[in-house]
């Protein structure tokens, strides 16, 4: 069983290469950075999501789902529970963890502010990826105010 | 069976899972962005590299290990401390050089290869390089210039997977003049 250190270093890391890799100075290399990041995350999300048992499955209710993110998956992936989950009722989430773990180490305040989306961007992925298996179609942001506390937005897609 | 205690396994299996299934996108991603599986190697073992020089620190923090006098100190530090950690395995070390310089180590199951099969076009691949890179980060900060390197690996078929561990020199503090 891989210890949970490994993970944050292994991001750390992969932020650093793909950054290096894919960025150009340009607007437009950052986004493809970002963009590829966050396409890892999903392949990831949706990997996890369908080893998940059909029981747990089960959900009744579309926040149910949000829930579950928020508690089982978020302590399985960062050992903490997300700090506040709030919606608009309309399809609108906003997941809030105060001392998100991979924005810990980067100092706290609006130093590194710039640096933030990149250290996000694997994470909005793995979220989208397992709302995709559990059926949910969504669009995920994140946006940080002062690190480390980080906000997810999650916008339902109604199809 | 109460839901508190599945919520309980299913994060436990998730969490041991991750680093395998993100290891797992970033070869797919590195093999996209590298023409050919050399550099993809090599990019592992530089990536494994930097992560290495950052994992001791945690390494000595959280194992309480003091200083290892020799070769094979370290060696059973490596597989008995280290890999317990953070892989939750135990490599056995075996075929010593006669002079103690070389071992390796033997992993009946790696952890990193969970749910993986190589396409036939990536013969050259050597998908666990990290570890390799890890290992040589590491040890570099403890003052020992190793070599690691995969000689035998059940993803190409193998019965075990075999990392060789050389070692080259010992590397010296290089303190500023006039100190002690």
């Amino acid at each position: 069983m891989a210890d949970a250190a490994l993970f944050e270093f292994l991001h750390t890391e992969m932020v650093a290469e793909l950054w290096a890799h894919h960025s150009d100075p340009g607007p437009g290399g950052q986004k493809m950075s970002l963009s590829v990041l966050e396409g890892m995350g999903f392949r990831v999300g949706q990997a996890l999501g369908e080893r998940l048992p059909q029981e747990t499955l089960a959900f009744r209710e579309e926040v149910d789902i949000l829930k579950f993110l928020c508690k089982d998956l978020w302590v399985a992936v960062f050992q903490k529970q997300m700090d506040s989950l709030r919606t608009n009722h309309q399809g609108t989430y906003v997941l809030q963890d105060d001392s998100f773990p991979l924005l810990i180490r980067m100092a706290s305040g609006l130093q590194y502010l710039e640096e933030a989306p990149k250290f996000l961007a694997f994470t909005c992925g793995l979220l989208r990826g397992t709302l995709c298996i559990l059926g949910i179609k969504s669009l995920v942001t994140a946006s940080v105010a002062s690190l480390p506390t980080c906000k997810f937005q999650v916008v339902i897609q109604k199809t | 069976m109460s839901r508190q205690a599945n919520r309980g396994t299913e994060s436990k299996k998730m969490s041991s899972e991750l680093f395998t299934l993100t290891y797992g996108a970033l070869v797919t991603q590195l093999c996209k962005d590298y023409e050919n599986d050399e550099d993809v190697n090599k990019q592992l073992d530089k990536m494994g590299y930097n992560i290495g020089v950052r994992l001791i620190e945690d390494f000595l923090a959280r194992s309480n290990v003091g200083r290892c006098h020799d070769f094979r100190e370290t060696a059973d530090v490596i597989a008995k401390v280290a890999f317990k950690m953070y892989l939750g395995i135990t490599p056995s070390i075996t075929n010593w050089s006669p002079a103690g310089d070389e071992f390796s180590l033997i992993l009946e199951n790696n952890p990193l290869v969970d749910f993986v099969e190589l396409p036939d076009n990536h013969s050259s691949l050597i998908y666990s390089n990290l570890l390799c890179g890890v290992l040589r980060g590491a040890l570099e900060m403890v003052q020992m210039a190793v070599e690691a390197k995969f000689v035998q690996d059940t993803l190409k078929g193998d019965g075990v997977t075999e990392i060789r561990m050389r070692f080259i020199r010992r590397i010296e503090d290089n303190l500023p003049a006039g100190e002690e």
